[in-house]
């Protein structure tokens, strides 16, 4: 075999690997997935959802766990999108070069690198203790709020940066001032990928377990929160209690909670990815 | 009108400032509890005691063990996770087809989008029994499978990083390495790699991070068990899982054992934050080197 021929089989059998490596990912969570449906989706029924959570596995539900869910996703939405798409429009449309506003760039870059569990310990002397307000909704919601309030600002900016430089001249130029033309121009104009991003934010939001544990939601909550005071759990909480447990029967339970975590956690991401495709096929600048 | 166009952007400016109050805030209460932690445990013995049973009869706090179940389950992760995310970044860059490219890198996204908690349960229930079937000897709990299952997790950390990094080399360098006549494969490793080094670096320094502060799959699959090995058959416990051990049970705050969960978190903050900080330098220092 002459050295060129060589050659082109390595490049063949690396063409090979590569498809080999695309896939294989994509196959173990296929694999994943098929098996969490088999071992799970007989137990979803009418009762498992709204049933409370029970020391016994067959009567268990997880009615707690999704109702906290949905209330930690309404309160980290109002508190973190407001704080940062403020702080997004500050930095892309106000800040100048300054070494100040540098700073706060990197700022946010690394607390965008922060592990979930540091923001937990954050939320459990500061929420918890300092403000004393205990393990419930509220302190949960605060944490989250800062776990996510990074991601909210990069995915603002970026869709504000996408608003051509002519639009906001065009605003200037009939007399707008620069707050009106970013109410009335720029903003309805990023709105779509802001809302992606923020979409994208609260996915990752309803996944967190750590930061919560550590703040102290508890995972047996017998009762369905009223109010942003109660004590609560969420489904990803309820999910590793039931994982953690010997018997086979709460594997069966944690199996099936999945599936409703990951139908919400997949709706969330379809939500964004619909959003920005439409974002993209309809503007034309 | 003036005065509220000045009102506006204070308003909009205290929103960006409060970022600098959270990272006061972090530091603050990781450096405040800490302290006193150290008070009455010297850093000497955080530092070279190779127990730590903080939560026992006869308290040790070395910190050790923790690190080294973090470096074990890390080290895993980033063996599983750069090799195949290197190659799809290559492969995506030089070898597919653009249509393939726009249609695979969602769905190697949608990885990234599964909650970890939902990992964890994988590598207890499937990947542990299925190693164990052909490694006897493998624990319940191992930080083997938690490692691997977090390595797949971080494979589109990777690949999307690495191939920002190789579609950047600019067309001229790929194009000249064929008209060398050399193949793909000679272009990718010859050319295009080393000219994205450094952002492949940070790619995988980002990945490390990540992996080092990564969560609920080691608290579910790796173990609650502190141990100095470098074993990856047998249980241990991270950083972050210790965290969790921690707030589950109910020790009182104000408690020597409360104080330890800081430790522990300003240990990790220390390692993520050098981390980021690194790659945010080699990004800054290296990036703009074509253009």
């Amino acid at each position: 075999m002459t050295n060129s021929e060589k050659n082109r089989l390595k490049d063949k059998a690396f063409q090979v690997f590569g498809v080999f490596c695309t896939f294989i990912g994509l196959v173990v969570l296929a694999i994943f997935l098929i098996d969490i449906v088999i071992e799970g989706v007989a137990r979803i029924d009418w009762d498992f959802l709204t049933s409370l959570p029970s020391r016994r596995a067959a009567r268990a539900g997880i009615l707690t766990a999704w109702a906290g869910t949905l209330w930690i996703l309404v309160l980290s939405a109002i508190i973190a999108f407001p704080l940062g798409i403020a702080a997004g429009i500050y930095l892309e449309e106000y800040a100048k070069k300054t070494k100040l506003s540098n700073f706060l760039e990197i700022n946010i870059a690394n607390l965008a690198g922060v592990p979930s569990i540091i923001y937990g310990l954050l939320g459990l002397e500061l929420f918890v203790r300092i403000m004393n307000l205990g393990g419930i909704l509220l302190a949960g919601a605060l944490t989250l709020s800062l776990l996510i309030l990074p991601i909210v600002i990069v995915t603002t900016r970026e869709a504000i940066k996408a608003v051509p430089r002519t639009i906001r001249d065009g605003s200037f130029a009939l007399g707008a001032s620069k707050w009106q033309t970013v109410w009335h121009q720029v903003l309805p104009a990023s709105f779509g990928g802001i809302l992606t991003g923020v979409i994208l934010a609260l996915s990752r939001a309803v996944g967190e377990a750590a930061p919560l544990i550590v703040i102290g939601a508890l995972a047996y909550v017998p009762f369905v929160p009223r109010s942003p005071m109660d004590e609560f759990t969420v489904l990803p909480i309820q999910i590793f209690n039931w994982t953690s447990r010997p018997q086979a029967a709460f594997l069966t339970n944690a199996a099936a909670a999945i599936i409703i975590l990951l139908l919400i956690t997949f709706l969330l991401n379809g939500i964004a990815v619909y959003l920005r495709h439409r974002q993209q096929k309809k503007i034309k600048w | 009108m003036r005065v509220q166009e000045k009102i506006i952007e204070g308003l909009l400016w205290l929103s960006a400032a409060i970022t600098i109050l959270i990272t006061v805030s972090i530091i603050w209460v990781l450096l405040s509890e800490s302290v006193k932690f150290f008070s009455e445990v010297s850093i000497v013995r955080f530092l070279t005691e190779k127990e730590w049973t903080p939560l026992f009869a006869e308290k040790k706090f070395g910190i050790m063990p923790l690190v080294a179940g973090t470096f074990l389950t890390t080290v895993i992760a980033i063996a599983v996770a750069l090799p195949i995310g290197l190659t799809i970044a290559i492969y995506l860059n030089e070898y597919a087809h653009a249509r393939f490219k726009t249609f695979i890198k969602p769905l190697l996204e949608v990885l990234a989008t599964i909650p970890t908690v939902v990992y964890g349960f994988f590598a207890l229930t499937v990947v542990t029994p299925f190693l164990q079937s052909f490694i006897p000897g493998l624990a319940g709990f191992n930080a083997l499978s938690a490692g691997i299952v977090m390595g797949i997790m971080i494979i589109p950390m990777i690949s999307s990083l690495s191939e920002d990094a190789i579609s950047a080399v600019p067309r001229s360098l790929r194009e000249a390495a064929y008209g060398m006549g050399s193949t793909r494969l000679q272009t990718a490793f010859g050319v295009m790699v080393p000219a994205a080094s450094s952002g492949i670096l940070v790619s995988v320094i980002l990945a490390i991070s990540r992996a080092v502060g990564e969560t609920m799959i080691v608290a579910i699959a790796a173990g609650q068990q502190p141990r100095l090995t470098l074993n990856p058959l047998v249980p241990i416990e991270t950083i972050t899982t210790y965290i969790v051990q921690v707030s589950l049970g109910d020790v009182p705050h104000g408690s020597l054992e409360y104080r330890t969960i800081f430790a522990a978190g300003m240990t990790l903050f220390v390692f993520t934050f050098l981390l980021n900080n690194l790659s945010f330098w080699i990004k800054k220092k290296y990036q703009e080197k074509y253009d």
